[in-house]
């Protein structure tokens, strides 16, 4: 039985691992335009901006999951989305897409904005062009700066990536609750636990690792 | 030809006016102090003249040529890179990149705007400029292993790797304490000796009286008084001067 449930549980973690490692790959480059977004000076883009990430941050990430994948097919009338579990999977990925990518992008926005003005008058100063100076002054004082936050934003996004089952997304805890069903236990819903524990002590020894390699600068 | 020639310069933040019509004129090899109280705009004419700020009128002239007129359109961003070329700048907070060696902070900019070319040529003129700051040892040292005097040279060294026609010093050692003041006022006095152009705002008086060979004295966005620096310092002939100076023992 331990075998069939973990064999069980490591297949909903990979739709658990999948749905992490997507949204990872597109909403930490979005995060970063919506927090160039977020401090535009025109408020045309800042405004408009800085109102998304005050829903998004403002509400459940489960409401947002609901909202998107049942939005429209209740507002337009049409489930774009297609009831297949690849349909499923997209909206949930949306949701999460949009979600972290408005957090990460309020970390960006602090991780720049600590950069002090003097840094970007030196690269001035020194005849840099405006990318020069954030590629090679800027960038990596602020990846420095914002390990931490992201470190916990992202293991934060590992345990999230539950909440997809409210639109009926496989992943492991979907795996781990069907046997209470099929098989009357309860230990495997307990057991997932151990899976989620593993993957983000990896990613905290990920992050520490980073960390560490960021520290011959202060 | 006047190495720098300054005409009317006057800058205003919201209703704050900071600079009123600043006007004065340096030759090549000269070195200027301007002493002033705080924010009697000393910094901010720097700022100017390096292109950090820019003025509401007035206008700069290089060698005669026109680097900036308030009347005349902004230049584009690589025109305004080739102008503000003719300036360096040291900072009183250093401004050192912290990711970068002490070399590295030197060579950055001159390896960027060759675009990876004469690469040697670059660092082993970088190792010079540090050799000469006294900093051999300091080479391959990150900006936090240094103390504020070693970085604070570091950063003459890199605004000297550039080449510039005028060198400007934003109270290079107000950040410092007397020990670490000496060893930067130290390598200004040795740049002055060679006769680089320096324009040095400072809170140093008997040093901007024994090195530079100018000196302006400015008080509320005006210059009171300019002339030889023994004889603004010791002999000011203006009662704001004299009122100024009165709180230094020097």
């Amino acid at each position: 039985m331990f075998w069939t449930v973990t064999l069980s549980l490591l297949e909903g973690f990979l739709g658990t691992i999948k749905l992490f490692a997507l949204t990872l790959l597109f909403a930490l480059p979005l995060g970063l335009v919506i927090s160039f977004g977020s401090m535009s000076k025109l408020k045309v883009f800042r405004l408009p901006i800085r109102f998304l990430i005050w829903v998004i941050r403002g509400t459940p990430l489960l409401l947002q999951l609901l909202v998107i994948y049942y939005g429209p097919g209740i507002i337009l009338g049409n489930n774009l989305w297609g009831g297949s579990s690849g349909g499923r999977f997209a909206a949930a990925l949306v949701a999460f897409v949009i979600n972290y990518a408005c957090y990460f992008s309020e970390i960006y926005r602090g991780g720049i904005q600590s950069i002090p003005a003097g840094q970007y008058e030196a690269g001035q100063v020194l005849g840099m062009t405006k990318g020069q100076i954030f590629r090679k002054v800027v960038l990596l004082q602020v990846i420095k700066r914002i390990v931490p936050p992201m470190s916990n934003e992202i293991i934060t996004l590992v345990k999230d990536t539950s909440l997809a089952r409210v639109i009926a997304v496989y992943e492991i805890i979907w795996n781990g609750q069907a046997f209470i069903k099929s098989s009357g236990i309860i230990w495997p819903l307990f057991y997932t636990g151990a899976f989620y524990l593993i993957f983000s002590g990896l990613l905290s020894l990920l992050f520490g690792y980073m960390e560490k390699k960021l520290d011959y600068f202060r | 030809m006047p190495i720098l020639e300054v005409n009317d310069i006057r800058k205003s933040f919201g209703s704050a006016r900071i600079l009123s019509g600043i006007s004065f004129s340096m030759e090549e090899g000269e070195s200027l102090s301007i002493i002033g109280s705080s924010g009697s705009g000393k910094t901010t004419l720097l700022r100017c003249l390096t292109f950090l700020e820019t003025p509401d009128s007035g206008s700069v002239l290089v060698r005669g040529d026109k680097v900036f007129d308030a009347d005349e359109p902004a230049p584009d961003a690589s025109e305004l890179r080739r102008r503000r070329a003719h300036f360096g700048m040291v900072f009183q907070s250093f401004n050192l990149f912290p990711q970068y060696t002490a070399l590295g902070n030197v060579t950055l900019a001159p390896l960027l705007a060759s675009g990876g070319k004469n690469e040697d040529e670059i660092v082993s003129a970088g190792r010079k400029l540090l050799d000469q700051m006294g900093l051999s040892d300091r080479m391959g040292n990150y900006p936090h292993q240094l103390s504020g005097g070693q970085q604070q040279r570091v950063a003459i060294a890199r605004a000297l790797a550039l080449h510039p026609d005028i060198l400007c010093f934003d109270e290079p050692t107000s950040a410092l304490d007397p020990e670490l003041t000496g060893e930067v006022l130290r390598v200004i006095r040795e740049l002055a000796d060679n006769h680089t152009t320096m324009i040095i705002v400072t809170h140093e008086m008997s040093f901007a009286r024994d090195v530079a060979d100018q000196c302006i004295f400015m008080d509320s966005g005006v210059i009171v008084e300019k002339g030889p620096s023994r004889e603004v310092i010791d002999n000011p002939r203006a009662e704001r001067t004299r009122q100024f100076l009165s709180n230094y023992n020097s």
